[in-house]
């Protein structure tokens, strides 16, 4: 099964790639881009029975991984 | 009595630390590849240098804390053995949790490479070859050195005395001006008896003759003397 995972910082912490993202919009004329945020996607092949298992097999894999707890929310969407 | 000096893929500072410690304090180092599972029976000490483990990929330290001598190392911290980890090697130690908190890109986006001053503010068995609030002179060489921590864990690093080191020059909020590091945190101590020390700084970059100041020598003695110390307790 395919499944990709979302990783945002969570709110609040400084994310300076997405201010220097949103600098370089406002220099090219994009003057209402506001609070970018960057996130990083990642998306694999999991061996899974169904969708439930393979959600909770994903979400593991991002709490010893993918994520980092202290700064990093994460979000789990079962592709196929 | 030996100094372990942890190398991963990517790591550039392990030869500096080696050097250090043989040359400049006067002890036995040994290099030890990521992959074992054990720490060698005569170890003492373990540093984990800086460089760029793993790339920097995912995140700075996170594939280095996964690796196969990680939970060696982190019974080696529960039985009260110094460690220090420097620059990603504070990184690492922060993403195997041994030390709380995050490091994250420098406020300003940029890679800085510069000597800063820096406060040296814990309670640590690895800092008492400092004076206690002793201004010193470190080398720091770091684009994500951005210390963070939710408040709860700033304020309880602050209670029990764990700011190992904090940089002189701060913003109007407190933070550190170099990488907006929260309340300037440079260092941070941690361990079971407070054995564990993780800084942004290089202290093996000053310490020998011919680095022209010796800055950072106090700590590694501290390490040596330490282990020493437990040695034969």
């Amino acid at each position: 099964m395919r499944a990709r995972v979302i990783v945002r910082l969570k709110p609040g912490v400084l994310d300076p790639q997405g201010a220097a993202v949103e600098d370089a919009l406002h220099t090219l004329g994009f003057t209402g881009a506001s609070n970018v945020r960057v996130q990083k996607l990642i998306e694999l092949d999991v061996d899974a029975a169904d969708a439930d298992a393979c959600k909770l097999l994903v979400l593991e894999m991002a709490d010893q991984l993918l994520r980092n707890p202290v700064i990093e929310d994460c979000g789990v969407e079962v592709l196929q | 009595m030996t100094v372990v000096v942890v190398t991963f893929p990517g790591s550039n500072c392990d030869r500096d630390c080696i050097t250090a410690v043989v040359e400049g304090a006067h002890g036995a180092a040994l290099r030890v590849f990521h992959k074992e599972h054990e720490l060698p029976e005569t170890t003492t000490a373990v540093i984990l240098p800086g460089g760029f483990s793993f790339g920097d990929y995912l995140r700075c330290g996170a594939m280095a804390a996964r690796s196969n001598l990680m939970p060696a190392i982190q019974r080696f911290v529960d039985a009260g053995g110094p460690v220090v980890g420097i620059c990603n090697g504070f990184q690492i130690l922060c993403e195997a949790g041994v030390l709380p908190g995050a490091l994250l890109r420098n406020r300003d986006g940029r890679f800085h490479c510069e000597e800063v001053e820096l406060e040296v503010s814990g309670d640590s068995p690895l800092l008492v070859a400092y004076q206690r609030n002793e201004n010193i002179v470190l080398p720091i060489a770091h684009g994500e050195g951005n210390y963070f921590a939710d408040d709860d864990t700033i304020a309880l690093l602050e209670r029990e005395r764990r700011i190992a080191f904090r940089y002189v020059a701060r913003d109007e909020q407190g933070h550190g001006a170099i990488n907006g590091a929260k309340k300037a945190i440079a260092g941070v101590v941690g361990g079971p008896q407070r054995n564990v020390i993780g800084l942004m700084p290089h202290p093996e970059r000053r310490s020998l003759d011919l680095h022209g100041a010796d800055d950072g020598m106090p700590l590694l003695e501290a390490l040596l003397s330490y282990s020493e110390h437990r040695r034969h307790s």
